[in-house]
């Protein structure tokens, strides 16, 4: 086919970040794909997975998306989150294996916290499911900017045979060489994100028209104050005396398990004006909702070293 | 529009790392509040009497137990300008390891160094590892310059000194005052530096042109064979190598070679889901489809321009990062781009002491020396010498039992003439 345009392209320097930072991603996803066996694609439908699952897209077209997508239900999840995520498999003919928090519960292999929260939870379903499907690389939408135990992770990060993380024995990672080699029984978590900001994932979101869940844009929603943020009215959650359940504009800047996702005040309705939001905000988006990032300082270094996401 | 700019950060212990690495984020807004506050929080437990910005970076447990950095970091801020990612090598564990890694993608080196104690060894260590990776900008930060009361003649004698050791290893060095306790000429230009001209440390990160990769031959290394197959899915017949220009650019019609076959076709298509380019340039990934059925396998390189002859014999530089010795003899795995193939160590021809840039006579190379060697490849790759290229003479040797990564190489020759020389060794970096 001839060209349909004779104008050429443009200095790689000229490149904007978007473009770059896209081009990175799909990179590595198909050299994961061509080194192991047996990935998986960690899928929430969070904005961040959404991305990623869109890369994927990207890199395999006109081809299908080579491999699975794996979602570790806490069992509190938003209902228009899990219509959302099982409308994208369908659309995209994907296979969706889920591992359930609940059933763990149910027999007792997992206990229920005093808090109720179910984050920390989800690590052994998911190495369990890891186990289970023999995947050899897990594909998470884990970002460096998102927290301070993150941003010394390796865009393929290596796995033990207990799922564990060692921060302080990670592979150097050189040029675009990327090494996802592993023994039998390891795996390797692998983050196409790693470099990008909350504020590439919603410019990209802008860019490529990606839908996402509602509950990422400005809503009327009951909510009430605990702990600082604005947590949905919901049976999960019992009032405690001296809360009272309010009807707020609200919107959520991650999409986690209900019992410890907070939104925020905001009349952002389009993905243009979230952008505007992220831009001007001052508090980082873990900081603003999510409880169990602020139990203590060394929170997500611990959950990681144990396996989680 | 927001470019980008990777920058890696080096210096010695206590030179204010990770002071400037907080002040630079700091300072362009990229700290929210709540980190902020996190900061202010522990700075008070800790009595330190003002807000400790290195706190910003130390990422793990044990960094902040111990105070000190144990591993690479990445940070991340931008201006309306620039988006810039920053790898944050730390400077007394495992320096090499760090800063190699850190430079090898790195478009700016930014070095510190306390204006006090002037370039010391670790300095010198760290121009010579900014030159052996090519990092194509380096900046001395000459801090602490507050604790000389802004002497102009103390800066220019520790500057004066280090464009010295610059000119002597071919980089082309950019020389700053600066505070990063105080802010001086970190983003703005310091009224207190009045006898500096130059601009300050943001002003010249958003300036400096990062490596144009496009501006070089074409090289595709193809990742993965693309073929639908699926019946009903409008292409049956569709076949095409996805892959990351790596240099160059490429445009339909382009006639290339499929290295190391040597296969001769031409480009009838780029695709990037659904979308036809006409053309495309480094470092994109798209997909290529080709006018002949050439049943490329991962690993081989499509090229144009200057031709490449497919080699399997190198002379290389390695910075070792396995813990145990290398030696002759050893059997490793190589990757060269999407290639993997093994090896053998034919020969190890010495190191270089990066105190005084000379080579030393040694049979085996220990964790963080970095040597020249001699590698026999069991199949021919299309290597091209660093110097003129760093994503096609730029390699890795991994353990082929436990899959680490053993060292990080750089192609000096694509032949091993240069050992028949002996003594002679040319080992200029």
């Amino acid at each position: 086919m001839p060209p349909t345009t004779t104008q050429a392209a443009p200095a790689a320097s000229a490149l904007d970040q978007l473009t770059l930072l896209e081009a990175e991603g799909i990179h590595i996803i198909r050299e994961i794909v061509a080194e192991l066996e047996r990935p998986v694609l960690l899928f929430s439908g969070g904005k961040d997975s959404v991305v990623m699952l869109h890369l994927a897209r990207k890199a395999f077209w006109p081809g299908p998306i080579p491999f699975p997508v794996l979602h570790v239900d806490t069992g509190h999840n938003f209902a228009e989150v899990l219509a959302y995520r099982d409308a994208v498999v369908a659309e995209l003919g994907l296979r969706l294996i889920v591992a359930r928090v609940q059933d763990y519960i149910d027999d007792g292999r997992l206990l229920e916290r005093p808090d109720g929260t179910r984050n920390p939870l989800q690590t052994v379903p998911l190495l369990d499911a890891i186990v289970d499907g023999r995947f050899d690389a897990v594909f998470g939408g884990g970002r460096r900017d998102e927290e301070k135990a993150r941003a010394k992770e390796r865009v393929v990060s290596l796995r033990d045979e207990f799922g564990q993380w060692d921060p302080r024995n990670q592979r150097p990672e050189l040029w675009s060489l990327y090494n996802p080699r592993h023994r039998p029984g390891e795996h390797v978590r692998v983050f196409p994100l790693s470099n990008w900001t909350e504020l590439d994932v919603w410019r990209y979101i802008e860019r490529e028209r990606i839908a996402l869940p509602e509950l990422y844009y400005a809503h009327e929603r009951d909510v009430f104050r605990r702990d600082g943020m604005w947590l949905a009215a919901s049976e999960l959650l019992p009032l405690r005396p001296g809360e009272t359940v309010e009807r707020r504009v609200v919107r959520y800047r991650t999409v986690g398990d209900i019992s410890c996702t907070g939104a925020v005040e905001s009349d952002a309705a389009s993905v243009g004006d979230v952008i505007a939001e992220v831009a001007a905000v001052r508090i980082t988006e873990r900081g603003a909702t999510r409880a169990d990032d602020r139990l203590t300082e060394a929170a997500m270094e611990d959950r990681k070293k144990e396996g989680y996401f | 529009m927001s470019t980008l700019l990777r920058l890696a950060t080096a210096g010695s212990v206590d030179d204010g790392k990770s002071t400037l690495v907080g002040r630079l984020l700091y300072d362009s807004k990229s700290v929210l509040a709540d980190q902020m506050d996190a900061v202010r929080r522990v700075s008070e437990d800790k009595g330190l009497g003002h807000v400790d910005l290195a706190l910003l970076t130390d990422g793990l447990r044990a960094e902040r137990e111990q105070g000190i950095t144990i591993d690479v970091a990445y940070r991340y801020f931008a201006t309306p300008r620039r988006t810039f990612i920053l790898a944050d090598c730390p400077g007394h564990v495992q320096y090499t390891r760090n800063t190699v890694t850190g430079s090898s993608t790195a478009d700016v080196l930014v070095l510190l160094v306390d204006v006090r104690k002037g370039v010391l060894e670790q300095t010198r260590r760290h121009l010579s590892v900014g030159r052996l990776l090519r990092v194509p900008h380096v900046i001395l930060a000459v801090n602490k310059i507050d604790l000389v009361d802004y002497s102009a003649d103390a800066y220019e004698a520790v500057a004066e000194q280090a464009r010295a050791l610059a000119s002597g290893l071919g980089v082309d060095l950019h020389t700053i005052p600066v505070s990063a306790l105080a802010g001086d000429n970190i983003v703005e230009r310091s009224e207190r530096t009045p006898w500096y001209a130059g601009p300050s440390l943001l002003e010249l990160l958003e300036t400096l042109s990062p490596e144009d990769v496009a501006d070089a031959d074409f090289r595709f290394p193809v990742q993965l064979t693309i073929r639908p197959q699926a019946a009903a899915s409008g292409f049956e017949e569709y076949r095409g190598y996805a892959g990351r220009i790596s240099s160059g650019r490429v445009a339909v019609g382009d006639e290339v070679v499929a290295l190391p076959s040597g296969r001769r076709t031409r480009v009838v298509g780029i695709d990037l889901f659904g979308e036809e380019l006409p053309d495309a340039v480094a470092p994109l990934s798209v997909t290529l489809r080709l006018a002949d059925e050439l049943d490329l396998a991962r690993g081989e390189v499509l090229a144009s321009g200057t031709p490449v002859e497919p080699t399997q014999d190198l002379d290389g530089t390695v910075a070792w990062l396995g813990m145990r010795p290398l030696r002759a003899g050893a059997r490793v795995l190589l990757k060269h781009g999407t290639k993997t193939v093994q090896a053998m160590v034919r020969g190890v021809h010495g190191r270089l002491d990066l105190d005084t840039l000379t080579p030393v006579a040694a049979a085996a190379l220990e964790l963080n020396d970095i040597g020249r060697v001699e590698l026999r490849l069991a199949s021919p790759i299309a290597a091209e010498e660093y110097a003129s290229s760093r994503t096609g003479g730029s390699f890795l040797l991994i353990d082929p039992q436990t899959g680490e990564n053993l060292a990080a190489g750089m192609i000096r020759a694509t032949n091993v003439d240069a050992f028949a020389a002996g003594d002679q060794l040319d080992w200029v970096i």
